[in-house]
């Protein structure tokens, strides 16, 4: 696929990153030779200097056979021109980013008008994934999937877990809650566990099941759940506007520390039944005052990531029971996973992964990078022509790195076992190690092709042989 | 430095170049002229250590600049080296230094030749000689990433370590895709132009010898005398005409094919290439007839080919011009150090740097006389990066540099002076032949060892525009951690 990503900011670099390894011919565009340089160094892609909603420039980059057109720069408005030149002048399908809440609010008519085919709203999602976290305080993480009658958590293991030695086949009431151990993360590297696999402590695993059946998983293993009250955020930004929203309709009560009076004063304006807090958010001084210690959770929102995980930190120290931070630059995430602060959110990473899901096409409902990048859950939607429907799984040539962890028929949550189908609509949940999968038929190894497909795969292995 | 990965790149170089051999040790079976089992221990060589250099299992698979640069740098010498072990091992060339010297002189497009007779040379020998052009021209290792189906992370850095010009770019996103179209391009002009001088009336084997020598912009001959022997009139103007094709950017051809035909005239670079090209030839012809040398279309067609073949660095000659007036010497001395466009075959300091210089030093004057103006050096249209254009200032530098210090080396031999300063700049810009000793008619047979080693130098210096040569012999290249 021919895509044209406008912006070389982080979200423009991650994109252009995990699309080109995808093999997609990426072109970068990008009025600052600095950005550009980084993503022309390090990635196979093809930069271009100049402005984005420039008609020659757009022309040069090769609008016309371009099949995708993705515009991330800084500003809401560069975005939308660029799509609506971009489809003007050719482009099949255009992305754009839109955070300001004014344009969100009238995004149906913008994306008729512009003719948008997807709009992504980073701070939007990331308010709904943390919303999402604090209704399993327990995990590190949680995902959602099948319109949120499945959902994934991530749990770190610590000591005082009965679970610490215990063999996946020996987990406590598989058959009344099924729930699956779907991948383990284990010294940096992804696993797809067994039966035999044994859980050590200080692993990181990812828990798939329907919401009570994991619910009763953790009270099985005893890992208390905490009903989330109150909640404490620092930085009053469009993430903590959409997310007071988000998290008044589930009768949380918040409120908001943030150290720029005017903004405090916008804030009070726009959410009236909040409470809005003008005050340094990292002053241990102003936290204890307003009792961190009896928070459930602590949520550090402002626009400097040193900010956000020391303030994290403090709350951590003086008692609440969660916490959480965002980060907006993703090359320190394994240090900070070390800090002891339980959850990281990145908008960006949320924002790469939403538009991979577009990119990969109609039949991916959902698509998730766990483990750093290393492995995928994807939901996909069985279409009836699909080759693999109808026979039971056991029978089918399956990819040794994917798992077909959840089948979701109608109001049934199947953990499929060997005997078990897939039917036409069933919404499947897959966990993948190092490979793309854009539909079903994707799962499974090609056997069938003869001597063209021979010669191929033949050539793919000298190709990987001698890669250098 | 990533040594492992550097080492299992040369390696994956090596089995290129082995299966580049191949067609030349083909043609020797042909022939039947005994240099067949030359070629297959060579090949029996390069493969075994090209296999043992590939299991060498990298730790990281990135590659940085300077990884780049070492690959290139060494990638150059080694296949150099291995290259010429035809010549020594069939007993053609029995000095190594002066295999090596061949065998550089080939892959580096320079045609600069150690020996006196060559028609007498087996054809296998001969086909390779001129197939280290072909191959050296568009560059040995982006033919390397050009087969390759994929490639590590950072491969971007060894095209643009190989590749001349002050800022190589990229013609379609994929690295490998825009070294397969680089390659399908070359391989174009190459078949139309071997089909065009069979039509001439030149023997077919012959044909590929020039094309290969043409399209390169090498200069390396079938004949003593070069392209002189045929006097084809035909023949002349055909390599003449190619041998201009093949010393403009490459990339352009691409976007004449994508259906942007404007794009050749409208490229500052190449306007710039063919007025020195139009006015070099008015002056040379003017200058012969005025001598009455020839007759003005005997000039004519004399300067135009001279012209041609000395501004790409080409290097074949259809007449001895070191006899001609010191004002056309001059004019070809000169025109050695310009050389080709950026992302061509020639070599030499390239146009765009040379116009770019003219346009810095205009800058300058401007600044002078309005000392609080901003000036920004422009080329077709866009402001041309400060970096970059420092960085041509040092290239012109260092280019001088080398130029002395190797004429100094060169000169301890106690050869005249037109003989020294043009072997070397002959060398240098990848030319081949210069003026007296080493003229058209002469050869470098006459050089000490010291000489021939600078001036292989000087040759692989001039082909990979001089850094990663020079780097190679900086101390904290070397060094594992550098501070």
């Amino acid at each position: 696929m021919k895509i044209l990503i406008i912006g070389a900011g982080k979200v423009g670099y991650n994109l252009a990153l995990v699309l080109s390894q995808e093999n997609h011919d990426v072109t970068i565009i990008d009025n600052y030779y600095e950005a550009l340089a980084k993503a022309e160094e390090n990635l196979d892609v093809l930069c271009i200097k100049g402005n984005g909603v420039s008609t020659n420039v757009l022309m040069e980059a090769g609008i016309k056979e371009a099949d995708l057109l993705i515009a991330v720069t800084d500003s809401d408005e560069v975005n939308m021109v660029c799509c609506l030149t971009g489809k003007k002048l050719g482009a099949v399908r255009t992305v754009a980013r839109i955070r300001d809440p004014e344009y969100a609010r009238e995004l149906t008519i913008l994306k008729e008008q512009i003719g948008l085919d997807m709009v992504i709203n980073p701070e939007h999602a990331a308010a709904e994934e943390i919303a999402l976290n604090l209704s399993f305080p327990s995990a590190i993480d949680v995902l959602s999937f099948a319109k949120g009658r499945v959902k994934m958590i991530e749990l770190k293991i610590t000591e005082d877990m009965p679970l610490v030695g215990m063999k996946l086949k020996n987990l406590p009431n598989r058959n009344l809650h099924p729930i699956l151990i779907g991948a383990v993360l284990r010294d940096g590297k992804a696993i797809v566990p067994k039966g035999d696999f044994q859980i050590k402590k200080d692993d990181l695993i990812y828990i798939l099941g329907n919401p009570s059946g994991i619910m009763y998983f953790l009270k099985t293993c005893k890992i208390v759940q905490v009903k989330i009250k109150n909640v404490m955020v620092v930085g009053a930004g469009r993430i903590a506007y959409y997310l007071t929203q988000m998290l008044s309709e589930m009768g949380i009560r918040l409120k908001i520390v943030e150290i720029d009076r005017q903004k405090c004063e916008e804030f009070a304006e726009l959410l009236p039944d909040t409470l809005i807090i003008n005050g340094d958010g990292t002053d241990e001084g102003l936290l204890l005052s307003e009792n961190i210690g009896e928070m459930d959770a602590f949520i550090s929102l402002t626009g400097m990531d040193e900010e956000n995980l020391i303030a994290a930190l403090v709350a951590k120290q003086n008692g609440a029971k969660k916490v959480i931070a965002k980060i907006s630059r993703m090359n320190y995430m394994a240090v900070i996973q070390k800090l002891g602060i339980d959850n990281v959110i990145c908008p960006k990473l949320t924002t790469t992964d939403q538009i991979l899901k577009f990119v990969r096409g109609n039949s991916v409902e959902t698509l998730h990078r766990i483990l750093e990048g290393q492995a995928e859950i994807i939901e996909l939607i069985a279409k009836g022509d699909s080759k693999i429907i109808n026979i039971p799984l056991k029978k089918l040539k399956i990819s040794k790195d994917v798992i077909v962890a959840t089948i979701v028929r109608k109001n049934e949550i199947v953990i499929p076992h060997g005997n078990d189908m897939i039917y036409e609509d069933d919404r499947v949940i897959i966990i993948s190690k190092n490979s793309k999968i854009s539909e079903l038929d994707d799962l499974i190894v090609e056997s069938s092709g003869g001597i063209q497909v021979e010669l191929q795969n033949n050539i793919k292995k000298l190709g990987s042989i001698i890669n250098m | 430095m990533n040594f492992r990965i550097i080492l299992r790149s040369l390696g994956v170089l090596l089995i290129c170049e082995a299966i580049a051999m191949l067609p030349s040790m083909v043609v020797s079976g042909v022939y039947h002229d005994g240099v067949m089992a030359a070629f297959a221990y060579t090949l029996l060589i390069i493969i075994l250590s090209g296999i043992l250099l590939i299991n060498v299992k990298p730790e990281r698979r990135s590659i940085y600049a300077r990884d780049g640069f070492a690959i290139v740098g060494f990638g150059w010498i080694l296949i150099s080296f291995f290259g010429a072990l035809p010549f020594y091992l069939s007993g053609a060339i029995p000095s190594i230094i002066d295999s090596f010297f061949e065998a550089i002189s080939g892959f580096t497009t320079t045609g600069a030749s150690i020996l006196n007779e060559i028609e007498s040379l087996p054809e296998g020998l001969l086909f390779w000689r001129s197939f280290t052009h072909w191959i050296g021209g568009m560059g040995v290792l982006v033919l390397t990433l050009a087969i390759l189906p994929s490639i590590g992370e950072g491969a971007f850095q060894i095209m643009k370590a190989e590749s001349p010009g002050p800022s190589p770019g990229k013609l379609v996103p994929k690295l490998g895709k825009t070294a397969q179209i680089l390659y399908g391009i070359y391989l174009a002009i190459t078949f139309v132009q071997i089909v065009l001088l069979v039509a001439a009336g030149m023997p077919l084997f012959d044909s590929c010898i020039h094309t290969f020598g043409t399209v390169g912009t090498g200069g390396f001959s079938s004949k003593n005398i070069s392209v002189g022997a045929y006097n084809n009139i035909y023949a002349e103007v055909i390599i003449t005409i190619f041998m201009l094709i093949s010393g403009a950017n490459f990339s352009l051809y691409y976007q004449m094919m994508k259906g942007n035909v404007k794009a050749l005239l409208k490229d500052e670079e190449f306007r710039f290439y063919i007025t020195v090209v139009f006015t070099s030839i008015l002056f040379i012809t003017v200058n012969l007839y005025k001598y009455s040398l020839y007759s003005l279309g005997e000039a004519l067609r004399h300067s135009s080919f001279q012209v041609a073949s000395i501004i790409t660095t080409t290097g074949y000659s259809t007449v001895d011009f070191d006899k001609w007036p010191v004002f056309s010497k001059m004019i070809l001395f000169f025109l050695m150090f310009i050389g080709g466009c950026a992302g061509s075959t020639g070599g030499g300091i390239k146009n765009i740097r040379i116009l770019l210089l003219i346009k810095a030093v205009k800058a300058e004057l401007m600044q002078i006389i309005h000392p609080r103006a901003i000036y920004h050096v422009r080329f077709g249209g866009k402001t041309v990066d400060g970096k970059v254009l420092s960085g041509i200032k040092s290239f012109f530098f260092a280019y001088f540099f080398i130029f002395v210090t190797a004429v100094f080396l060169v000169s301890i031999d106690g050869f005249d002076m037109i003989t020294t300063l043009s072997s070397v700049a002959a060398t240098l810009s990848n030319i081949g032949p210069g003026f007296a000793m080493v003229g058209p008619m002469g050869n470098f047979s006459q050089m000490s060892v010291l000489s021939k080693l600078v001036l292989s130098l000087t040759m692989l210096i001039g082909r990979l525009e001089i850094y990663p040569m020079l780097l190679l012999t900086v101390p904290s290249f070397w060094r594992k951690v550098n501070i």
